[in-house]
């Protein structure tokens, strides 16, 4: 079912607005972007342009890095990540479309740091959801909601965008 | 036979033989293949996947290049390795090659890549080892070489984006020439247009025809306007009878030259899967030009030989 109450371009922008207070806040010059694939590649690509960030926008695909591998196996369309060579000493914002458990930004940071020693890094959410199971949670988030166990949230795209909630019978990670 | 290859729900267990695949796996290797190579710009050449997983590289025949890339591949994994010198381990007392890999199986390994130079000695091990262990085939005999054939297939992928209308030219040594038959099944899965061997009669099977090929006989017939040139190395230790006059006459009938080489289109690539005997089959100044690719196989072999690793571990019965 498609969720109307949660309007995209209302939490784009709540979510861009807190970003632009946490870079003045933190002192997050000259930062570079990630988006995590697949839908938080497609936020990511809407805030790039709204926070009028230089460096092109990285893109990861965290696969590689999941800590359900033996149990799922591979991603069946894993694509490479792209980001910038020298990550090191850098601000870096990761942006992801929903947050959930919490398993795919612990992915995520173990692969950015396997790219070097970055200075900050700033997590931001277009979603965030109950249901964490490991100690993280985003810096800034477009909305937070609370869904009944067994149900999921998804981001649809890329165009046009769109906020799924689909009922599974078990509890699967975001 | 070829069944053994994929588990109850056709997912890749074994990697013996590109024979009994299908475009879909293939593919699907191909691109898993790509993600790994941007790796190569990591700090850390490292990915968890196959943490705590042990990998045992069974060598009964002698190699460099193929042993060191599975080894790395692994280590990329971060999976434990250990290589095996079997010349001086146990079959050189006199165990037999089951009694080895149930010793092996005894220390709770889950992988063998084996190099064997009796053809079908993978598919042996696999029919004959615990469910839990992939097994992948590093050369077999005159039999197969997948992961070279894969990695080949990446470089040409890598190189001319699609398999669609190209023409193949696969030159020297078919008959003893474990990659060639695994090339040639690559090729024709994947749908290339046109494949080509080019050989001297002596150097092709006698069932040429039935693997899906053109035959030329006339290297220069068989190089016009191909857009991939994979050399074949002449493997003297295979050759048990007469089959060339010399070493320079075959060069001057079948090696690669420039002049010959114009017959390609002009943005042809030149592969070899290596060690390469300049001056045999190749002309040392196309194997260091502008046009080869051979390095650069070299490269990808490690990106492919991982994701062949990680997607036979995936499957069910080896994780469970």
């Amino acid at each position: 079912m498609t969720d109307n109450t949660l309007e995209i371009p209302a939490l784009l922008t709540t979510l861009e607005t807190s970003l632009r207070q946490k870079i003045a806040s933190r002192k997050l010059t000259d930062p570079i972007m990630i988006g995590i694939h697949s839908g938080g590649v497609w936020i990511a690509e809407q805030l790039h342009k709204k926070l009028e960030i230089e460096e092109p926008l990285g893109l990861m695909d965290i696969s590689f890095y999941r800590d359900d591998f033996s149990q799922l196996g591979m991603h069946p369309k894993v694509k490479p990540s792209q980001l910038p060579a020298h990550m090191e000493g850098r601000n870096i914002i990761l942006i992801d479309d929903v947050f959930y458990t919490g398993r795919t930004v612990r992915a995520a940071l173990n692969e950015i740091f396997d790219y070097g020693r970055p200075d900050q890094v700033v997590l931001g959410v277009l979603i965030e959801r109950d249901g964490r199971q490991v100690p993280l949670q985003p810096d800034c988030s477009g909305c937070s909601v609370t869904l009944p166990i067994g149900q999921r949230i998804k981001l649809t795209g890329p165009a046009p965008l769109g906020i799924h909630i689909q009922s599974f019978p078990t509890e699967s990670d975001e | 036979m070829n069944n053994i290859q994929l588990d109850s729900q056709g997912k890749l267990k074994h990697f013996l033989s590109i024979d009994g695949l299908n475009q879909q796996i293939l593919t699907e290797i191909l691109d898993t293949s790509e993600s790994f190579t941007s790796m190569s710009k990591q700090q850390v050449k490292k990915v968890p996947l196959l943490r705590g997983k042990t990998i045992v590289n069974l060598f009964f025949e002698n190699s460099t290049r193929t042993r060191t890339t599975f080894e790395l591949a692994a280590t990329r994994l971060s999976a434990d390795v250990l290589s095996l010198n079997i010349a001086t381990s146990a079959t050189s007392k006199g165990e037999s090659l089951l009694d080895t890999i149930h010793n092996l199986e005894a220390m709770h390994v889950d992988m063998f890549v084996v190099r064997h130079a009796i053809s079908g000695a993978g598919h042996f091990i696999a029919q004959n080892i615990a469910p839990h262990i992939s097994v992948i085939n590093a050369g077999d005999g005159q039999h197969a070489h997948p992961t070279q054939a894969m990695l080949d297939m990446f470089t040409i992928r890598q190189y001319k984006h699609s398999f669609k209308s190209l023409k193949v030219a696969v030159i020297g040594d078919i008959l003893h020439s474990r990659v060639a038959r695994s090339q040639i099944q690559a090729l024709n899965m994947l749908g290339v247009e046109e494949v080509r061997v080019i050989a001297p009669k002596t150097l092709l099977p006698s069932h040429v025809k039935s693997l899906g090929v053109q035959a030329f006989n006339d290297i220069e017939q068989g190089l016009v306007d191909v857009d991939v040139v994979i050399m074949l190395r002449l493997q003297k230790e295979r050759m048990t009878a007469a089959l060339l006059p010399s070493e320079r006459e075959y060069f001057k009938c079948y090696g690669l030259t420039e002049a010959r080489l114009k017959l390609a289109k002009s943005d042809a690539i030149v592969m070899h899967p290596g060690p390469i005997n300049r001056g045999v089959e190749i002309e040392s100044s196309i194997a260091d030009g502008p046009q080869s690719v051979i390095l650069q196989q070299v490269s990808n072999g490690i990106a492919v030989r991982m994701a062949i690793m990680s997607i036979t571990m995936q499957s069910n019965g080896a994780v469970l």
